[in-house]
């Protein structure tokens, strides 16, 4: 069996307990609930950025189409929510009271077949985590099987996004079109737009964010993460080895989206809406780069760095709107050629060796993180350096 | 939906429909040209092509300003110097983000993505800077406007033939560039073989810069003739990206016929989809089928048989 | 007494260390001077002082729809310019917050929510597309705020805490196709728009009349957003033979659209088939060119070229302020409404509180408005006239007909749902 020890380095315990006090003790004490209600909703992005660290960081996978199970999660949920809110006597004054607004003001008289079962708060929650698996493993299924990879996985799973934008805009009878599904008030029976509901559910999307981290943790310590990052180093030796590489990642790929989606899901619960603009290309980028500010191979990282470009986004634009996209241009860009592990690679390669010197006592040198021998990144840290062939 | 109409309109419909979808062929050509050069000869994947196209469209924008203001009477054939400008332009700052960027990411496709990315938005919020946030009109001269009637029903869009004939003209100026040139054959060489190119003296780095900036260079020209068709704005170059990403890799990345096969195939399926569905759902089928296809056989259209 | 107040306020500020008791003693003689006391028209802890107010203006000045807001945002700071020139509302200056929601409905929905609670700002002037005043809705009902929401829309809405400025669809549709049908005697129509709820209730809106008048609908059809192929389409139309193209397609693909239908060879000077859009102002002519669009009608409440001396003093005092290359649509004109009906309320109240200020609003009437006389319906929106225009080569449309009386506005038109 794994003991604590072999799945956690004592820098991974450390930095679980210092975000765990950073969600739970410092952002809380210190934000109002407007502040703290963002900071929610930049952590559901933390859910789809750290399965891209397990996709892409240790898989090599490059999904731009994660938008689409962050949309799925979030439809789910936002059905539910809905349907909840458009009771009879709440939607008396539509032609057919009780179906959701929308639908009535496209001339639907009844609710669709494919609605019908979001009345079951059991269904929704089963729904929001096997929907999206499904799809990924259809995708995925399709797509590994046949050895597709690298780029051609990024380009084709960025048209699956665009392909489901339209969808969704174009049935909007269906789906709320470009609106997307607005106006959620009450999760059996409960205001999810009072205070008390926010602060609730910020703290179930922290246990939430803490509980995958460490789920995520386990999965990289075991025989799979190994195998993910040798099938990302040398996908043929792997091969060669005896093991069936397609199954590995198609795994790593649902386990992804469904991360994604659960993500999706707390953001409908937090921010009470779902709309089509985070299905589509922009928004599946965004979340790529949140994964690379923060370093592709850290599940931390992963964390940080969304709350890093997320706060970024929000402050500068509310400042100096027309300099955001430069800083964020400028930030792409700099997160490849300048410091391609991200936030981390910096901490790992300033920091670390510090905190184990002080507070583990330990000699600055040798198995300075303990998971050195995994992450060794297939690139060099300097790639400015390295002359053009 | 036929039974209404009589057999000369039908057949003029159809023929009009075919010439649609001609157009739209020639549009994808141009679009997607410039992107399978750099991606399928540099394994780039360049995701500000959009932006280079609509710096282009800029370029056009500027030129018929500058003309209808300080020479008059050269602008019933200022669109040509404007495409020729535009080729320049962006093929320079083309050459400029090959040599400043791109360079140090050959290994790391997935990267160049990345910062290709990045280039977009700086380009967008540059051009928004630039020209306004609102869409530029461009003025073009009378002669491009306006239709030649065959029969009552059969019109020829005038920019529709001209955006035709410049798409053979540069698939035609390709073809000699890249098969029957020096300079094609050590770009070829390069993407055969890197190090042996660079054995038997062709210099690498050289042959990457001008790919990359020919590359761009068709970029501007599409977009400068897009101005005939479609709209010149900060963010109008990235209607283009899927579609254009999507005709490439249905090609075969490394085969410019390719994607000159999967240009007609995917702007036929979808001209005659739009024809006999709402527009949509033509749209959704088209892409889906594309991408189904690309499920089945992931090395596009035409594979190229290399030992790699 | 502005000036005794002024410099008492003055020297507070200059010795913030005087003792808690002075400081508070001279507040109460201030407030004591002051003719409208700040408590006194604000109950409710809105960004109020004693000489100024709080207003946020809130649009895309980034994104794809910064192309269409940015026309909005300069008319609603001019307003708020003229007002201030003009001493302002109950005698305190109009400060605005400008936020950004950068094309992103969750950001607009964030900010509604930064500038209601945390800037506790009197009214907010802003959204554009639908998609956003959906997503800001719930947040202006929860915090109680005031949103002056400047575009002609689809309808369907009817929210105690908005001002529709612009119209909703049946104002701009109903007079429109009665206008076509009876002097172009049009028989037959093709709707086509952008795949969005606006040009979809639109067009059913559109549908239910024509049919109703006796007329028909020979083709319907939609494309994505951003679209910029529309050669099959017009061959659709080229067979069908419309009496009508009865377009509703927004942004980016406007331009295309246009283009291509001119080179197709539909000449829209002609008799027939006639072009009826409600999407395409001034804005968006611009980007269009007005040789590709010469000939076609457009119907909706306000156009730059209007003749009369409101508009005139509007247009030049627009052009001063952001440059003599602008141009003014039908949005920009109901955006520059929004402060003025907001000024006019809150007077009427004496009190800039949101629920008073709502009170007071049905009935409010401008005399000034650029496209005339405008009134508040008990239902929100505005009593307006619906004019038709015809688009010159110029790029301005020419008055070709308006309706005689103010177009009531009927968000939840019977029979149309």
């Amino acid at each position: 069996m794994i003991n604590l020890k072999s799945f956690m380095a004592r820098q991974d315990i450390l930095a679980l307990i210092i975000l765990a006090a950073l969600l739970f003790v410092v952002m809380p004490m210190s934000m109002d609930i407007f502040r703290l209600n963002l900071i929610g909703k930049y952590l559901t992005y933390a859910f789809v950025a750290i399965g891209l660290v397990l996709c892409w960081g240790k898989g090599g996978i490059l999904s731009l189409g994660q938008g689409v199970f962050f949309g799925l999660g979030g439809y789910c949920m936002a059905m539910y929510l809905k349907l909840e809110s458009s009771t009879p006597e709440a939607t008396a004054i539509q032609s057919t009271p009780g179906i959701p607004d929308f639908m009535d003001w496209n001339q639907i008289t009844e609710l669709p077949w494919f609605w019908e079962p979001f009345n079951s708060l059991t269904f929704t929650l089963v729904a929001i985590l096997v929907v999206p698996a499904l799809f990924a493993f259809i995708i995925g299924a399709a797509m590994f099987k046949r050895r597709v990879g690298g780029v051609y996985f990024a380009i084709i799973t960025q048209a699956i996004a665009a392909i489901l934008t339209i969808l969704i805009i174009g049935q909007q009878g269906y789906t709320g079109g470009v609106n997307g599904i607005t106006d959620l008030r009450t999760l059996k029976g409960w205001d999810i737009r009072s205070d008390d509901a926010k602060y609730f559910l910020y703290f179930l999307n922290g246990a939430l964010l803490l509980g995958v981290l460490v789920l995520c943790q386990f999965v990289l310590k075991s025989k799979l993460g190994r195998l993910l990052v040798a099938l990302r180093d040398k996908e043929d030796r792997v091969r060669f080895s005896g093991y069936d590489v397609a199954n590995f990642k198609i795994f790593v790929f649902c386990f992804a989206a469904v991360l994604s989606a659960i993500g999706g899901a707390m953001f409908t619960l937090q921010v009470g809406f779902m709309s089509p603009s985070f299905v589509g290309i922009v928004p599946s980028i965004e979340m790529v780069i949140f994964c690379a500010v923060g370093g592709r191979l850290s599940i931390f990282g992963a964390v940080y760095g969304t709350l890093l470009v997320n706060w970024a986004k929000t402050t500068f634009s509310e400042t100096f709107p027309e300099l955001w996209l430069f800083g964020l241009g400028a930030l792409f860009i700099a997160v490849v050629l300048v410091f391609p592990n991200g936030l981390s690679g910096l901490y790992r390669s300033y920091l670390a060796p510090h905190v184990d010197r002080w507070i583990f006592r330990k000699p600055p040198e040798g198995g300075s993180t303990g998971t050195g021998a995994i992450d060794t990144p297939a690139f060099e840290p300097d790639p400015a350096a390295r002359p053009a062939e | 939906m036929f039974a209404d109409y009589s057999w000369t309109e039908l057949g003029s419909i159809f023929a009009m429909q075919g010439f649609a979808g001609l157009i739209l062929f020639s549009v994808f050509v141009l679009m997607a040209l410039g992107l399978a050069i750099i991606f399928g000869q540099m394994g780039v994947i360049n995701m500000a092509h959009g932006e280079f196209m609509i710096l282009g469209a800029y370029v056009t924008y500027l030129c018929s300003n500058f003309v209808e203001a300080f020479v008059p009477a050269l602008f019933g054939v200022y669109f040509f110097f404007a495409m020729i400008l535009a080729f320049f332009v962006a093929g320079a700052l083309g050459a400029l983000v090959e040599w400043s960027l791109i360079r140090h990411l050959y290994r790391r496709p997935l990267d160049t993505l990345l910062a290709t990315w990045g280039l977009s938005l700086i380009l967008q919020q540059a051009y928004r800077s630039i020209f306004g946030a609102r869409e530029v009109g461009v003025t073009l001269p009378d002669w491009l406007l306006g239709s030649v009637p065959l029969t009552d029903i059969i019109e020829i869009p005038i920019n529709g033939i001209f955006v035709m004939v410049l798409t053979l003209v540069i698939a035609i100026s390709v073809y000699f560039l890249m098969f029957r040139s020096r300079t094609g054959m050590q770009s070829r060489a390069v993407v055969q073989n890197r190090v042996m190119a660079g054995a038997v003296g062709i210099n690498t780095e050289k042959v990457d810069r001008m790919t990359f900036a020919l590359g761009c260079g068709i970029a501007g020209v599409a977009g400068s003739a897009f101005t005939m068709i479609g709209s010149t704005g900060p963010t109008a170059g990235q209607l283009y990206i899927v579609d254009t990403f999507l005709i490439v890799v249905f090609g075969g990345a490394a085969s410019l016929l390719g994607t000159i096969a999967s240009s007609f195939a995917i702007s036929q399926a979808q001209s005659t989809m739009e024809f006999f569905l709402s527009g949509s759902m033509a749209k959704v089928l088209t892409l889906l089928t594309v991408v189904g296809i690309l499920m089945l056989r992931p090395e596009g259209l035409f594979s190229a048989k290399i030992r790699r | 007494m502005r000036r005794l107040k002024d410099l008492i306020e003055h020297r507070l500020s200059r010795r913030s260390v005087l003792t808690g008791t002075a400081a508070a003693a001279m507040l109460v003689t201030a407030g004591a001077i002051a003719p409208v006391h700040a408590d006194d028209v604000n109950t409710t802890g809105l960004a109020v002082t004693e000489d100024t107010v709080k207003v946020g203006i809130l649009h895309s000045v980034t994104g794809t729809m910064a192309i269409s807001e940015t026309g909005s945002v300069q008319a609603e700071k001019l307003a708020i310019e003229q007002i201030n020139a003009m001493g302002g509302v109950l005698g305190r200056k109009i400060e605005y917050i400008q936020e950004d929601g950068g094309s992103d409905w969750p950001t607009f929905a964030e900010k509604a929510k930064k500038l209601l609670v945390s800037d506790k700002v009197a009214a907010v002037f802003g959204c554009w597309t639908s998609a956003s005043r959906k997503a800001v809705l719930p947040v202006f009902e929860q915090y109680n705020g005031m949103l002056y929401y400047p575009t002609f829309y689809e309808g369907l809405e009817q929210s105690p805490n908005v001002i529709y400025t612009g119209q909703e669809a049946t104002q701009q549709i109903l007079a429109g196709i009665d206008w076509v049908a009876k002097e172009k005697g049009a028989k037959s129509f093709y709707l086509l728009g952008s795949d969005y709820i606006w040009p979809r209730t639109s067009n059913k809106i559109a549908r239910k009349h024509i049919e109703k008048l006796g007329m028909k609908v020979v083709g319907e059809e939609y494309y994505p957003l951003g679209h910029t192929q529309f050669n099959s389409v017009i061959n659709k139309i080229k067979l069908k033979k419309p009496d009508v193209i009865y377009a509703i397609v927004v942004g980016g693909s406007n331009v295309a659209f246009y283009k291509q239908l001119k080179a197709a060879g539909i000449d829209m000077t002609k008799e027939k088939p006639v072009l009826l859009t409600i999407s395409v102002t001034e804005d968006e002519i611009r980007g269009i060119g007005g040789e590709n669009i010469e000939g076609a009608y457009a119907a909706m409440k306000y156009f730059q070229s209007l003749d009369n001396e409101n508009n005139k003093e509007f247009v030049s005092a627009f052009k001063e302020m952001w440059g003599d290359e602008i141009v003014i649509g039908d949005v920009t004109q109901a955006a520059y409404l929004g402060p003025w009906l907001w000024k006019a309320a809150v007077e009427k109240a004496g009190s800039f509180d949101i629920d008073k200020v709502r009170l007071a609003s049905p009935g409010i009437e401008l005399t000034t408005a650029p496209e005339g006389y405008v009134r508040v319906h008990e239902n929100h929106h505005l009593w307006s006239k619906t004019r038709i225009g015809l688009a010159k080569p110029d790029g301005q449309y020419e008055l070709v007909y308006e309706t005689a009386d103010l177009m009531e506005p009927d968000p939840f038109p019977e029979g149309y749902q």
